[in-house]
């Protein structure tokens, strides 16, 4: 039992990384913007993070560090895409690779340095009951924000004018410009609200899920972010389904590993990304479905006339 | 203040020509400006950076890095031209570096001329086939290629781990996790090997280059990779099929990525190890659009991105920098090219604070009206 707890525990930590980035995409594409530097971000974020919980010794101001960073790096995206018009898809990718080379080059010196970690919630009496008062009372506090995000994400893309005004432009750009909407404004807000989500989903790496620095600590996450929010079919609630499927996945490899399961390490190790790969084919297989649930406008460049 | 762009009537030679070498000049300039940030002397720094172009067996060096680029970059063109989104080379050029090998590392006694040209027809149908399967997924289950190919690099990485730790492992080779030396027959011959090692891997990148740019300007099947990329609409009423062109993009990619993978392994590194790239799939992308998607381009572009790594790890002897640097500069210069590609079809207008009222308000009004 004390095992069980214990490994639903880091499901919550492997997933809450996963659905923060996830969700400050969705929010992104659901704009009409394809933001495919999600990786570059979150290692932006975990860099930042890191380094500034490490010099002011608080994980709280880490994070927030992690946030700013985080969106001030995807306006570099957001300038390109939206001001520049370029190319979303090869814009997407430059910030990643660039977010990779810069995260190196600026944590080289913090490599293998203890961090600060940021402590689970305790609240006497109900953190101790027995199996469900770890697992409700006893997360960290990222894991509960994730949850209100999701929440936050949800009721603001469906219960409010401007969030139906953020869905329209992501299905129809010509149309909302048409209306006097600033389609590049509200993009930009987007855009820095999908980087802030990065931001945070990376310093919660380097700061509560493994509290230390290491290149390429990202490990593919940005992308299987990516992966769910078209798993989700762009729903903030399915999002959250997805990506603790994923965290499941992702520790149960681990332990799997750790149990001495018959099988090569390296095949556990890839379990994520083929299941990645299952999940989008059996998504994607409709392709009416699939068509009718993308923002139409997804990925296209939007100069405005005048 | 604010840009503003304004559509050309048609897209700008002038600017078609020179943006590569704007993104250039002003990648050197922000590289200028980070040297500076983190205390050292730009000039000095920048002059680091370049300084292995000064001797003969750096420009080997040069030769070697870039071959896989070029390589890589040429079938990437493919794809990006009729707008494809194979990202996973870096996966295709593992796969192409393992199925190459299969036969100098389990036949490591046979010894033949023919044991090179096979190694290399292995490694371009590992590739290929191992390109396949995001295209499969594409064209059967309308599966996301830009996700699909990328998920598939994590797992051809683990693919080789495991190989080159478990069964292909040397068994004399006291535990390390790589498999045994080839032998003679199964490595690609060095160009002029009195000056350095560059093989002729160089010279496979320069011809698939030119074969390519053949195919792309003079042959009808280049005229129908530019058409489905442009504009599929436009291609299925000509008679093109969707489904074949995303094949015949990610196999032929997949191919000629997995003949820089094999020229690699045979020609520099001359057996399997648990890292067999520096992550040339990747820079490979820079590289196909640096070149403005044109093979001749990108072989210059190739020589370019070449000089990032090898400058990087000038940089990291010299100045004792990270040799992160040289990833930067490879991310920075492929920004610059996008932005600046943004010249070739429109103007940028700069409107000031001041003129801005006066050039806002009739447009306005006219949405008012309307």
């Amino acid at each position: 039992m004390e095992i069980l707890v214990a490994i639903l525990l880091t499901v919550a930590t492997a997933a809450t990384p996963l659905l923060i980035a996830a969700i400050g995409e969705l929010v992104v594409e659901r704009s009409g913007v394809l933001n495919l530097g999600v990786e570059g971000m979150i290692i932006m974020g975990a860099v930042s993070g890191f380094i500034a919980g490490y010099v002011t010794g608080s994980p709280w101001l880490g994070l927030l560090a992690a946030i700013v960073v985080g969106a001030l790096f995807s306006l570099l995206f957001g300038f390109m895409v939206l001001t520049l018009a370029t190319n979303q898809v090869a814009t997407g990718l430059s910030l990643t690779l660039l977010g990779l080379g810069l995260s190196g080059m600026i944590g080289a010196k913090f490599v293998g340095v203890p961090g600060p970690k940021l402590s689970n919630l305790y609240i006497p009496g109900l953190t101790d009951l027995p199996v469900v008062g770890r697992l409700v009372f006893g997360q960290d506090p990222v894991v509960y924000l994730s949850i209100a995000l999701t929440f936050g994400v949800g009721w603001f893309l469906f219960r409010t004018r401007t969030g139906l005004t953020l869905r329209a432009i992501g299905d129809s750009h010509g149309s909302a410009h048409a209306l006097g909407i600033s389609v590049v404004g509200y993009r930009y807000l987007a855009v820095m609200f999908g980087g802030a989500c990065s931001g945070l989903a990376g310093g919660y790496l380097s700061l509560v899920y493994t509290p230390q620095w290491t290149e390429n600590m990202s490990a593919g996450r940005g992308w299987i972010a990516l992966a769910l929010v078209v798993f989700a079919s762009w729903r903030p609630w399915r999002v959250l389904g997805g990506a603790y499927i994923f965290g499941a996945v992702w520790i149960g490899q681990l332990h799997a590993q750790a149990f001495g399961i018959p099988v090569p390490g390296q095949v556990l190790a890839a379990a994520p990304y083929a299941a990645t790969i299952l999940v989008l084919v059996l998504i994607s297989r409709n392709k009416r479905l699939t068509m009718m649930n993308t923002p139409a406008s997804l990925g296209q460049p939007f100069v405005p006339d005048r | 203040m604010r840009l503003e762009l304004v559509k050309r009537p048609q897209r700008s030679m002038l600017f078609s020509a020179l943006s590569p070498f704007i993104a250039f000049v002003l990648t050197a300039a922000a590289g200028a400006i980070m040297f500076a940030l983190l205390g050292y002397n730009p000039v000095k720094a920048l002059g680091t950076y370049i300084s292995p172009l000064t001797e003969v067996w750096q420009l080997h060096e040069l030769a070697i890095k870039a071959a896989p680029l070029i390589l890589i970059a040429v079938g990437l063109s493919v794809c990006y031209r009729a707008n494809i989104w194979n990202i996973g080379a870096e996966g295709q050029f593992i796969i192409g570096g393992v199925v190459g090998s299969i036969v100098p590392v389990l036949y490591p006694t046979y010894e033949s001329w023919l044991l090179l040209p096979l190694m290399m027809v292995m490694g371009m149908i590992g590739g290929a086939a191992y390109a396949s399967i995001p295209a499969l997924l594409k064209v059967r289950f309308n599966t996301n290629e830009i996700l699909t190919s990328l998920m598939l690099v994590y797992i051809a990485e683990n693919v080789l781990d495991w190989l080159v730790r478990g069964p292909w492992r040397d068994p004399n080779g006291y535990n390390f996790p790589q498999t045994a030396q080839f032998n003679d027959y199964a490595i690609l011959p060095a160009i002029a090997s009195s000056s350095g090692r560059a093989h002729i891997g160089f010279i496979f990148a320069l011809v698939a280059a030119v074969l390519m740019w053949f195919l792309m300007k003079r042959m009808l099947k280049g005229f129908e990779v530019r058409v489905m990329g442009a504009s599929p609409r436009a291609g299925r009423f000509a008679g093109f099929s969707h489904g074949k062109m995303v094949f015949f993009a990610f196999m032929v990619s997949g191919a000629l990525t997995g003949l820089a993978g094999i020229s690699e392994v045979s020609g520099t590194i001359n057996q399997l190890q648990p890292v067999i790239s520096p992550g040339y799939g990747f820079t490979a992308i820079i590289v196909a659009f640096l070149g403005r998607l044109n093979p001749l381009g990108i072989v210059a572009a190739g020589l370019v991105l070449a000089l990032t790594y090898l400058g990087g790890e000038a940089v990291q002897t010299a100045l004792g920098l990270s040799d992160k640097v040289a990833r930067v500069f490879q991310g920075m210069l492929l920004f610059f090219v996008l932005g600046c590609d943004t010249l070739i079809h429109y103007r940028i207008r700069l409107i000031g604070a001041k003129a801005e009222p006066a050039a806002a308000q009739p447009a306005a009004r006219l949405e008012e009206a309307h």
